[in-house]
């Protein structure tokens, strides 16, 4: 097996390498806009989008685990609770950095918040989405303080950040730890229904397109929030599989967690057959296109290979086989595949659900790129994505170095000794 | 201006002589066609101003809210593409953004199925989906008469109109220029009218990267926000077509070329069953 220090420089490196692929990109968008960008005004929505609904879906089902801890006060997760909450604050950065390039202005992304329209739902998502931020922000800080004011007493670089990153706070007696917990309860307990409000707004901001027939009904803002919860989850196995001495310390929340995974999985498959059903059995011709798109259409791999075999059957093997299911290196792995599968369930919402004519012949009646139902991501689209990515990595990895544990837990240069 | 002096130059067309002209419509068209030879006459400027006001208390609309409207005649059409090609001249749209486009049929399988040609603007619906989903309000339908118009200078660019536009009456423009129109050719700061805020288009300054339409040539209405068919000041691709498929007007005058047309012919509109209530009708 992989040394975690391996897998640690592993991680650093690939990061770095999808940054600097990123960059050139991020150069490109930042000077050409979306000219080399594939999307159109008949797809105008892409991969960028479909890549934001996914990171602020792991976003919310991180945040929604956590609060297993912090509100539910569940025992057993303690060990993971600000790992949540930290892969909640970076899958959340990723997703605002992902949509404020699909933006076509998007230094005017502000006007949202100034010129706000609430009966958009898109507006509401983002006004949630803010006060989510600020509210995940305070919640980490408060989690963490009591560790900061500790560490930052340390000599060295380390507790050099530290300094910074208590904001003045210098008390560290078993009152204002008390204090804290309180703070971080009601934090959290403010946090459930705004992360389910604003991400039920994503699933809205969908369903009430009444001119998507994939996409409209009562039931996909609950499909988001039950997508978020399992690709949250599953990342957070991951995550904890991997750091701060993964299964070796977290065996047994890997296991647990990945079977709750495994529970929600098999929730959001049943409302995904629900919709597949009802469309077809409906045959109202764009929805039953719509799904046409999804399993036989050009992406039909991204749902046959990505999507059903990597993303669901595979896990739920892993997960549920006699054989494997108590093994946490295989709950880790399954976890990562459904995780991984997750995006191509994004993609299968985004791309299909607008690759249709709305008026029958425009693709004819008008020759240019833009006005085309064939998407493909361009090479900067993909590598803008890519470089996101890295920015994940490198932000896990910066977390892994930066983020005290818990302090009743022995330091992490000694477990780092221990280790090596 | 409301007066634009080429526009003005234009001698005044006479009217469909299928229909009957009402006195009030005649004594109407005369004092507007008064009004462009005098604006002709003195050249635009403030003196222009007393006059149109003394024209428009001869007229019996001031005030009233306008809807104005497109009836379109699909046995006219014969798909020549010239309302696209008057459209873009129009309005000066880039390549992937056309305000109208033309929808063709052929024959199909079926024994029922005959050519159908279709020109197709924004239909600036009573109920446009695409209003409130706007995240900032840039776009809107005007109170006065109906046209739904976008702010260029409030929209981020997010498309979710387009998305949730039915008719695919949207289009975003991403900056991509005819090779005409690129950077040091003469073409290249010819302005577009569009909105009468004449924009010469400059990289990464809007509209370039804003959700661009139809304005039903909302920059050819006159101070009071008539149109004005007879000194040219009239949308684009109606008063261009070929076949004279397109017709255009205020839907709320019961007088109007176009209020007759719905009253006497069979219309259609698209898409009925999502209850957006287009105001560009077809008639079959």
């Amino acid at each position: 097996m992989l040394s975690s220090r391996t897998l640690k420089a592993g991680f650093w490196t690939v990061g770095l390498i999808l940054i600097a692929t990123g960059s050139w990109a991020w150069i490109d968008r930042f000077l050409n806009g979306d000219r080399n960008a594939n999307y159109g005004s008949l797809v105008p929505w892409g991969l960028w989008v479909a890549a934001y609904i996914y990171f602020i879906g792991l976003s919310a089902g991180s945040f929604l685990v956590s609060s297993l801890v912090y509100v539910f006060n569940i025992k057993r997760f303690e060990s993971i609770g600000r790992l949540a909450l930290y892969s909640a604050v970076v899958t959340l950065v990723l997703a605002l950095l992902s949509i404020s390039a699909d933006l076509g202005h998007p230094f005017r992304a502000w006007h949202v918040l100034v010129y706000p329209n609430f009966r958009s739902p898109m507006a509401w998502m983002i006004w949630l989405y803010s006060a989510y931020f600020i509210l995940l922000t305070l919640e980490l800080w408060f989690v963490l303080r009591h560790d900061l004011v500790v560490g930052s007493r340390r000599p060295g670089w380390r507790g050099r950040i530290y300094r910074i990153l208590v904001f003045g706070s210098n008390d560290d007696s078993a009152a204002t730890r008390e204090s804290d917990r309180q703070v971080v309860r009601i934090l959290a307990s403010i946090g459930v229904p705004l992360a389910v409000m604003f991400h039920g707004g994503v699933g809205s901001l969908f369903g009430v397109v009444a001119s998507r027939p994939g996409w409209h009904g009562g039931l996909f803002p609950i499909l988001f929030l039950v997508s978020a919860l399992v690709s949250g989850g599953a990342l957070l196995v991951l995550v904890s599989a991997i750091f701060q001495d993964g299964l070796r310390r977290n065996r047994e929340v890997v296991l647990d967690l990945a079977r709750l995974v495994l529970a929600l999985l098999a929730v959001d498959v049943l409302l995904q057959i629900s919709e597949t059903l009802v469309g077809f059995y409906g045959n109202e011709p764009a929805r039953v296109q719509n799904l046409r798109l999804i399993y036989a259409g050009p992406y039909w791999w991204v749902f046959w290979f990505w999507q059903l075999a990597l993303g669901t059957l595979v896990p739920i093997l892993l997960l549920a086989s006699p054989w494997t299911r108590r093994n946490p290196l295989a709950a880790a792995v399954a976890c990562g595949l459904i995780a991984i599968g997750f995006l191509a369930v994004r993609l299968n919402i985004v791309i299909p659900g607008l690759a249709d004519e709305q008026v029958h012949g425009i693709v004819q009646a008008y020759n240019s790129a833009r006005i085309s139902t064939d998407y493909v991501p361009s090479v900067m689209e993909f590598t803008f994505t890519a470089g996101i990515i890295g920015i994940g990595l490198l932000l896990f990895g910066i977390g892994e170095w930066f983020l005290p544990r818990s302090s009743e837990e022995p330091a992490q240069e000694e477990v780092a000794r221990v280790s090596a | 201006m409301a007066e634009r002096p080429s526009d003005g130059a234009a001698p005044p067309e006479p009217g469909p002589t299928s229909l009957d002209l009402s006195r009030r419509d005649i004594v109407q068209r005369l004092v507007k066609i008064g009004a462009a030879s005098l604006a002709m006459a003195l050249g635009s400027g403030a003196s222009l101003q007393p006059l149109l006001a003394g024209a428009e208390e001869v007229a019996p609309r001031k005030g009233r809210r306008r809807r104005y409207g497109m009836v379109i005649d699909t046995r006219r059409c014969v798909g020549c593409d010239a309302c696209v090609a008057a459209c873009k001249a129009e309005n000066k749209t880039p390549p992937g953004v056309s305000y109208t486009i033309v929808l063709e049929q052929g024959l199909g399988e079926r024994p029922d199925d005959r050519p159908l040609f279709m020109t197709k603007p924004c239909f600036h619906c009573e109920k446009p989906p695409c209003v409130p989903v706007c995240p900032v309000g840039a776009t809107f339908k005007r109170s006065q008469d109906g046209i739904v118009v976008v702010d260029y200078d409030r929209c981020i660019g997010c498309r979710y109109c387009i998305v949730a536009c039915p008719y695919q009456a949207r289009f975003s423009d991403f900056g991509d220029n005819y090779p005409a129109v690129e950077e040091n050719t003469p073409w290249a700061s010819v302005p577009s009218p569009e909105y009468n805020q004449f924009r010469v288009r400059k990289e990464g300054k809007s509209p370039e990267g804003n959700v661009r339409k139809c304005t039903f040539c909302l920059h050819l209405q006159d101070e009071n926000g008539e149109y004005d068919k007879a000194s040219g000041r009239w949308p684009a691709c109606a008063k261009t077509c070929t076949g004279k498929a397109i017709h255009f007007g205020d839907l709320n005058d019961p007088d109007s070329e176009v209020s007759r047309l719905l009253k006497e012919r069979q219309a259609i509109r698209l898409k009925e069953e999502l209850g957006t209530e287009p105001n560009v009708y077809y008639l079959l």
